[in-house]
């Protein structure tokens, strides 16, 4: 199981290699929207620093859903997603691969990323922890919803404007705490409930949604 | 039982136990919801703390329950299409996402228009505020997730799944008052023992609550008949009814 | 007595604004389906 799990994730990272520039582009994406919130404000205001746990945040998951569709649209358009259920692998695990991979390609990039970005943004440098540790925790979530989201409308033409629609609303709670825990550590206290609670939907994610995920990808072919 | 269950979940019963029952759906809403609405506007006593503002109650409270209500019927029509693939469940799941999202954005606007001049706001970011805002979102994604896709069974079984996956906003609305500190008012009629409410003002309360199950039950029963017509229609049975014109 | 049931406590805009939409949502679920009922036969005769 474990073989055949990092077979499908180093594939991913293999294929993703090769097309090392849509990779970027969530990244790229990111760093201009926090950017151009900053330029957008009065210089050196200290109000951008209050809302920077809410930029910081919906930025990033703003980021993660460019990447979102191509996780199976390849596959399903080249015929390799028909094989995986043709074959005896456990869909699941190969699904839990693939979204693995995006979150080591978009989802802890970003959340790396958002450190040294906050200092644009004037976050203090103290509660950088707390968010950090937030996305680290919420983009997998993020990762396993868009996937979803993104199985549910694998075949379809324009997905591109459903997909949004249909993360978002699953997200909220995510982006509520993640910002919650790096704005209550901005005011020096202690971050953890809003941590417990991304960490408690992380798990509750990872035990649903991988199923969830390969039983709308069979639903595509049936 | 299980055979009085695929009965009923056969497509020309469940049409014609539909025709049959619809009606009485029809006449206890509107004898309920007639009651209901004239005792709250006219005979029940005005509120002390906020006078007629009060009355919204016999529109918000129905339409909040039925929200939730519906979500969950959706999302166990949702379960049933995607575990045994019953055709009847797949019509229930996508009859009901327009309805609930229609008394979700009741229950919203009613509560906003009460915000209003009882907390001095339209809206707050409270947790059951935001909840049920969400819930309006996921039902709009069943529909829009169901007109997306061609194959109307492919489509109801990708919306099952949607709304399995959404079902756990529906005890974050319910529980909201009571997990966090919330502006919106905690339980009062599903409290043990006797609501606080003065029987005056519950009775249409409940009568109102009741009498929107009903109507859910009349418009449901007719939307699920119109699918099952749509997705039938090459079937004997349909086409029999079309020539006799009894449909 | 009546002029108060209009003005609702000065809350006229807030209730009868709720009741209107609740009208409004209400008329819509019982017209649309039959609506749909319509459009459905209609397409059901003519592709026979």
């Amino acid at each position: 199981m474990i073989g055949l799990f990092n077979a499908v994730l180093r594939r991913e990272l293999r294929l993703a290699a090769a097309a090392k520039t849509e990779w970027l582009m969530p990244l790229f994406f990111y760093v201009i929207v926090v950017t151009l919130f900053g330029l957008g404000a009065k210089p050196n205001d200290p109000q951008l620093a209050e809302f920077a746990p809410a930029i910081l945040w919906v930025g990033a998951l703003l980021a993660a859903l460019l990447t979102l569709e191509r996780l199976f649209r390849t596959d399903y358009e080249d015929g390799t997603l028909e094989q995986i259920f043709l074959g005896t692998q456990p869909v699941t695990l190969v699904v839990a691969a693939k979204l693995s991979a995006h979150w080591l390609l978009t989802g802890l990039p970003l959340a790396l990323l958002a450190a040294p970005l906050s200092a644009a943004l004037g976050f203090s440098s103290a509660a950088i922890p707390a968010l950090v540790a937030g996305l680290a925790l919420g983009t997998p979530v993020l990762t396993l919803i868009g996937g979803f989201a993104s199985a549910l409308t694998v075949g379809l033409p324009r997905a591109g404007v459903l997909l949004p629609l249909l993360v978002l609303p699953l997200v909220t709670p995510i982006v509520i705490f993640g910002a919650g825990a790096a704005r209550v550590a901005q005011s020096g206290l202690d971050a953890s409930a809003p941590l417990y609670f991304l960490a408690a939907i992380l798990v509750l994610g990872l035990t649903l949604l991988p199923w969830a995920t390969a039983a709308a990808l069979r639903n595509a072919f049936e | 039982m299980w055979t009085w269950f695929h009965r009923l979940a056969s497509p020309p019963t469940f049409y014609r136990l539909a025709d049959r029952f619809a009606p009485w759906f029809g006449i206890a809403a509107a004898g309920l919801l007639g009651y209901g609405i004239v005792g709250g506007l006219f005979f029940a006593p005005a509120d002390y703390q906020q006078s007629d503002a009060f009355r919204i109650i016999y529109i918000h409270v129905p339409a909040a329950a039925l929200s939730l209500s519906i979500y969950m019927l959706m999302a166990t029509a949702g379960a049933v299409a995607v575990i045994w693939r019953i055709k009847l469940a797949e019509c229930v799941l996508v009859s009901a996402a327009p309805v609930g999202a229609s008394f979700t954005a009741l229950a919203l606007v009613t509560g906003m228009l009460w915000g209003k001049p009882m907390w001095g706001a339209y809206w707050v970011w409270d947790a059951r505020l935001t909840a049920e805002l969400i819930l309006l979102f996921l039902y709009v994604g069943v529909i829009g997730l169901n007109q997306a896709i061609e194959d109307p069974r492919a489509a109801a079984r990708a919306c099952g799944l949607l709304a399995l996956i959404g079902v756990i906003n529906v005890p974050i609305v319910h529980y909201s008052v009571e997990w966090w500190n919330s502006l919106h008012q905690g339980s009062t009629i599903l409290k043990m023992g006797k609501p606080n409410m003065n029987a005056e003002m519950a009775r249409p309360l409940y009568a109102c609550l009741l009498g929107v199950y009903f109507f859910m039950g009349y418009v449901l029963l007719r939307r699920t008949q119109n699918e099952l017509l749509l997705r039938e229609s090459g079937t004997a049975w349909v086409k029999e009814r079309l020539e006799s014109s009894n449909v | 007595m009546s002029s108060n049931f209009l003005n609702m406590s000065g809350y006229a805009v807030y209730v009868w604004g709720s009741y209107g939409f609740a009208a409004a949502v209400f008329a819509w679920n019982l017209i649309a389906p039959r609506l749909r009922r319509r459009q459905i036969l209609k397409e059901l005769s003519t592709t026979e």
